[in-house]
């Protein structure tokens, strides 16, 4: 019944009942303005219970005040129901074989004019029909694992995640792509980079920062590019490949640890901190740009580790925090903190008393830098050797977000404070450097003439 | 059926149309005077002629372009565009980019915009949605246009009849395009996102002239709010055509109103001759059942010939393709438009298509002996096996561009079976009209989920109501009646002055004519010698005019006081007073003594010294004949 006058409450829904107006109705409403000639459509749940929405047969939408409606002339009524169109992705023996895990976020989709729903394309034979360039690189199949939202993925769903690649390299695939959200997927990158070790195939994440149904959309290019990294490179890493420029020109391939969103809404969202990407990926060619990276092998030998532990925190650190902040997480039995504290890793001294707490309660407290780029550095003032002395790790150039989760992971692992020590200052996937390279830390200000000069030169 | 002949346009009779069945409707484009832009806040209405960086986008298909998915879809990505996007960091920023979401609707746009809907008469939307329609051209970097409708059905009086307005839409501007060569258009950004609307009229015109006439009084009653753009590009005008069997065709991007009735006659009369062309092919035996063609590669063939054209394609590797048409002997001479043939309409697919954009890019046999000689002509028709009442038609190019072109070739000639096929056209400056793009489908408006719906209060229309303009024919019937010169009744009664002139006129008590020709050719005069006449606001106007009702400023003074206006923004209005009788004498006795140590022997020549030093002084402040009578007598008077 509900789904009769779906998402219409209040006023509007009075309305509608007294004239028998369904959804998906074609209508002709007069209203103290005029008459309208449409398809009466749902109401999103959170507009308001005033007016009545139809698509006229322009096809814009246009709210009608139920107050004014004197009367509605009710039509045929046909429902909206929406299928792709599939067509078998082709098999081709000579070509690689490649998985795309989907996690959520839409990858491809096909829109439903008369309802505005995007629909997802996932399936290989959807996929096929909406980038049919996949078949020129690699016969494609394809898995969902879940349909989260970037935000809602969490441990449950990184564990589910390493395990299906598990299964997949033993299966002897040649290259794992990875449907996400644009989001977390740092996060995610990180923890399958610690979940996941000595993989012999390329794993893959991809995502879109245009939604896919959309003509301008970098979703399409984004995974052109993935599933020909997964297919084709030597570089049986976790990566991230996302858009290098906002241009549809070239992708970056980012080592899953030293990767962050750096935009809201970018394309280029993506960037390596304090190191430079792997490569660059192209609808023709893969170039690498830095050396060190763990190369494809032919045999199936994964380690899978997917210890976790929950209770831990990261504490993004402001002038003048209040103890209660730390207080709060070592009442509520956490295990391990993550501090992003500022310049090279320093808090307040009003923290202190409970930074000493959290080490008497044998909470394992780890310090990363704010500023993102660059070590901690706790010698250089005093205030450093102090936090070291209440026994505060400084975790060198790891990422926040990567120490957080590398932290969950030792935790997982063991109860052990130095055992976990050494797992986190042990780097595993690049997570810590042993330096960062001059070019490790570039971001180029607008306005200086020779960045404006740079910028004339070659495309944004 | 279609046995009427198109005659001259300068002969074309209003019956001559009706027998054709010509229907006309107008999608009238309008800037509005706006700050900013619609959805970010970007700077509206500058433009830029350098640019400091390029991005590179390419539109592709979403799957509902593309409904089952074919081998030509698959072409056309093969052959897409690398459009390329020219930024300013002053005109754009990163919405138009398409790396920001929209920011909330302007609300300047807003009221505008329902200001014009009411004085459309049109019944208002109580709560507007944002809709993305999608362009596939790349003229919005985001491959859609966000548009919203906020009134409909409304009504405008035409001759003894009444246009409908379908309806009125707010939406952003797109592009402008820099150029469009092989797999490369170029657009500049700056109007990228102004705010535009889009008026809608019904199909109700019934000859080229009454779709320009029409247009006219749409545009002079948007303007008529003052609240519009004015200047090249501000107004632009798509026009819908069809005739009796035809097809509803746009033509796209009408730049003025007065080009409007050859590119109308011309789309009807092409609309005309291919259904007349369709006859003559079912005439014989050529349906779309039977229309037969085909395709060979004659690159080795033709590979000796002089014709320049295809012979550098040869040098620089490319391919020689020749479609035989079956049956089309002398069809591709058949006329569409004026001086315009039927090769136009596959050459123009080609071009756009396939991308071969350098003419000509085609050839064909129905005009032999224009281009490769006959005996080559007969070589190449030998090897394909085209027959006496074939025609065949020759492209060059890159071997995949011409994979797309030969298909096109013989989709359009197919298509000439049929009728007429639903593209939109470009409006092209000899009054004809080419082909710009495949229709999109019909549906290609969905919901930009960027945005919330948008209620519009009672309070904000009641409040708006205040500001709708009388008509402006209304106006022009009082303007009549005042005896306004012919010349500045259409730009008063559209001007953002008329309220002004009304003041002036019933208030101040100003001589009509004095007043209208201040408000219109003052300004103009003050252009030329290139003062700002933004500065003249309504305000500083009416104090003139005030002024000189009072008798403080002169007539002349008038222009003066608009000339300070216009230079310095303000005008030194506490340091006028009357000019009295003594100051008028004083002033005399001034210019005299000066004069006289002049020592100026002719006495009539001496005062007419004394009368233009004196003016010196009086200039602006007191009418020249009242001095020169005082000087010269009252010979004058």
């Amino acid at each position: 019944m509900s789904d009769l006058y779906k998402g219409y409450r209040g006023e509007a829904l009075e309305v509608l009942k007294k004239f028998e107006a369904l959804v998906w109705c074609n209508v002709k409403i007069t209203s103290n303005e005029g008459v309208f000639r449409g398809t009466i459509l749902p109401r999103s749940e959170t507009a308001d219970d005033l007016h009545i929405v139809i698509k006229l047969i322009s096809g814009y939408n246009v709210g009608i005040a139920a107050k004014k409606i004197t009367n509605i002339d009710v039509g045929e009524r046909k429902e909206a129901h929406y299928k792709i169109p599939e067509k078998a992705f082709p098999y081709d023996p000579k070509k690689p074989n490649v998985k795309l895990l989907g996690t959520g976020g839409t990858i491809a989709s096909r829109l439903d004019y008369r309802t505005g729903a995007v629909i997802p394309a996932f399936t290989p034979g959807e996929l096929y029909g909406s980038v049919p360039e996949l078949a020129d690189i690699c016969n494609l199949d394809t898995s969902k694992l879940y349909g989260v939202f970037s935000e809602n993925m969490g441990p449950e769903q990184w564990i589910g995640t390493a395990k299906a690649i598990g299964e997949e390299i033993e299966k002897g695939i040649h290259g794992i792509v990875i449907g996400h959200g644009t989001d977390t997927m740092h996060h995610t990158a990180a923890a399958l980079s610690f979940m996941v070790q000595d993989s012999p195939v390329p794993i893959v994440m991809v995502g879109s920062q245009r939604s896919s149904d959309r003509p301008s959309s970098d979703a399409a290019l984004n995974l052109m590019h993935s599933v020909k990294t997964a297919a084709e490179s030597d570089i049986a890493e976790v990566m991230v490949c996302m858009f290098g420029p906002t241009s549809d020109e070239y992708g970056l391939l980012h080592m899953g640890t030293r990767v962050r969103k750096m935009h809201s809404s970018y394309r280029s969202t993506f960037r390596t901190i304090g190191d430079v990407p792997i490569a660059t990926v192209s609808r023709e060619k893969i170039t690498l740009m830095r050396k060190g990276y763990k190369k494809r092998r032919y045999d199936r030998n994964v380690t899978i580790n997917t210890a976790f532990e929950e209770k831990v925190s990261i504490v993004y650190y402001y002038p003048n925090m209040k103890p209660d902040i730390i207080d709060s997480l070592i009442d509520n039995d956490y295990r391990g903190i993550v501090i992003a504290g500022t310049g090279l890793g320093h808090v307040n001294k009003p923290l202190y008393p409970a930074l000493k707490r959290a080490k008497e309660k044998g909470i394992a407290v780890y310090m990363t830098v704010q500023t993102l780029w660059g070590y901690v550095q706790m010698y250089v003032y005093d205030t450093g050797r102090d936090m070291m002395e209440l026994g505060v790790v400084p975790s060198a150039n790891m990422l926040p977000e990567v120490a957080y989760i590398k932290l969950c992971w030792a935790l997982g692992q063991t109860d052990n404070l130095d055992e976990v020590k050494r797992i986190m200052l042990t780097p595993i996937a690049n997570e810590i450097t042993e330096r960062e390279p001059s070019n490790g830390y570039l971001i180029l200000q607008g306005g200086l003439p020779e960045v404006e000069e740079f910028i004339s030169k070659y495309r944004k | 059926m279609y046995d009427f002949l198109f005659k001259p346009f300068e002969e074309m009779t209003s019956e001559d149309y009706q027998k054709v069945g010509f229907k006309s409707g107008l999608e009238v484009h309008q800037q509005l005077l706006t700050d900013k832009k619609l959805f970010c806040r970007c700077p509206a209405g500058k433009y830029m002629h350098q640019y400091e960086a390029e991005i590179l986008r390419h539109m592709r298909p979403t799957l509902s372009e593309l409904g089952e998915y074919d081998g030509t879809a698959l072409m056309e990505f093969k052959t897409k565009k690398n459009i390329i996007y020219q930024i300013h960091r002053d005109t754009v920023c990163t919405y138009e980019m398409d790396d920001t979401p929209p920011f909330e609707i302007n609300d300047e746009a807003l009221d505008i915009s329902l200001l014009i809907g009411m004085l459309y008469r049109c019944a208002m939307i109580d709560e507007i949605h944002i809709a993305r329609k999608q362009y596939l051209d790349g003229s919005i970097p985001t491959g859609f246009q966000r548009t919203t409708i906020f009134a409909v059905d409304g009504q405008i009086p035409y001759k003894d009849r009444i246009i409908d307005i379908v309806q009125v839409s707010l939406e952003e501007d797109s592009c402008r395009e820099v150029s469009d060569i092989g797999h490369k258009r170029v657009y500049n950004t700056d109007r990228l996102g102004m705010p535009l609307i889009e008026t809608v009229t019904a199909p109700q015109m019934k000859t080229p002239v009454e779709v320009m006439e029409v247009g006219e009084i749409l545009s002079a009653m948007v303007r008529s709010t003052g609240m519009v753009r004015t200047g090249p590009g501000a107004g632009r005008e798509d026009v819908n055509v069809s005739v009796e069997g035809g097809t509803r065709i746009e033509i796209k991007g009408v730049p003025s109103l007065n080009r409007i009735p050859r590119l109308t006659y011309n789309e009807a009369m092409r609309q005309w001759n291919l259904l007349r062309l369709r006859e003559e092919l079912h005439r014989r035996g050529i349906n779309k059942d039977t229309f037969e063609a085909k395709t060979v590669n004659i690159t080795k063939q033709i590979r000796k010939t002089s014709y320049t054209p295809i012979n550098n394609a040869i040098q620089e590797n490319k391919s020689v393709y020749c479609v035989t048409l079956r049956g089309f002997k002398d069809l591709l001479r058949w006329q569409t438009q004026t001086d315009t043939f039927f090769a136009r309409e596959i050459s123009d697919r080609v071009r756009v298509i396939a991308c071969l954009t350098t003419l000509p890019n085609i050839i064909h046999s129905d005009s032999m002996g224009e281009n490769i000689a006959a005996s080559e002509w007969q070589i190449i028709k030998k090897h394909v096996g085209a027959k006496e009442d074939d025609t065949v038609v020759i492209v060059w190019g890159d071997i995949g561009d011409l994979e797309t072109a030969s298909k096109e070739i013989i989709i359009r000639a197919k298509e000439s079976t049929i009728g007429v096929p639903s593209e939109t056209r470009q409006a092209l400056k000899d009054g004809t009209n080419g082909f710009e793009r495949i229709l999109p489908g019909a549906d290609r408006m969905y919901p930009d989920t960027d945005l919330p719906p948008k209620r519009i209060s009672e309070e904000r229309i009641i409040n708006l109501k205040q500001y709708i303009p009388e008509y402006f024919w209304e106006r022009e019937k009082w303007y009549n009646e005042l005896g306004l010169p012919e010349d500045i009744i259409r730009p008063l009664s559209i001007s953002k002055y008329a309220m002004l002139f009304k003041k002036a006129v019933k208030e101040f008590k100003i001589d009509p004519v004095l007043a209208g020709v201040a408000l219109i050719q003052y300004p103009k005069r003050l252009k030329r010698k290139h003062l700002d006449i933004n500065k003249l606001s309504e305000e500083n106007l009416s104090e003139v005019f005030k002024a000189h009702s009072e008798g403080l400023i002169s007539r002349e003074g008038i222009l003066m006081y608009m000339g300070e206006i216009a230079r310095t923004g303000s005008w030194d209005k506490e340091n006028i007073s009357p000019v009295s009788k003594t100051k008028l004498a004083d002033s005399i006795k001034e210019a005299e003594y000066e004069v006289s140590i002049l020592k100026v022997r002719n006495h009539e020549m001496e005062k007419r010294i004394v009368l233009s030093e004196a003016m010196k002084k009086l200039r602006g402040k007191i009418d020249g004949v009242k001095v020169y009578s005082k000087i010269f007598g009252n010979k004058k008077d």
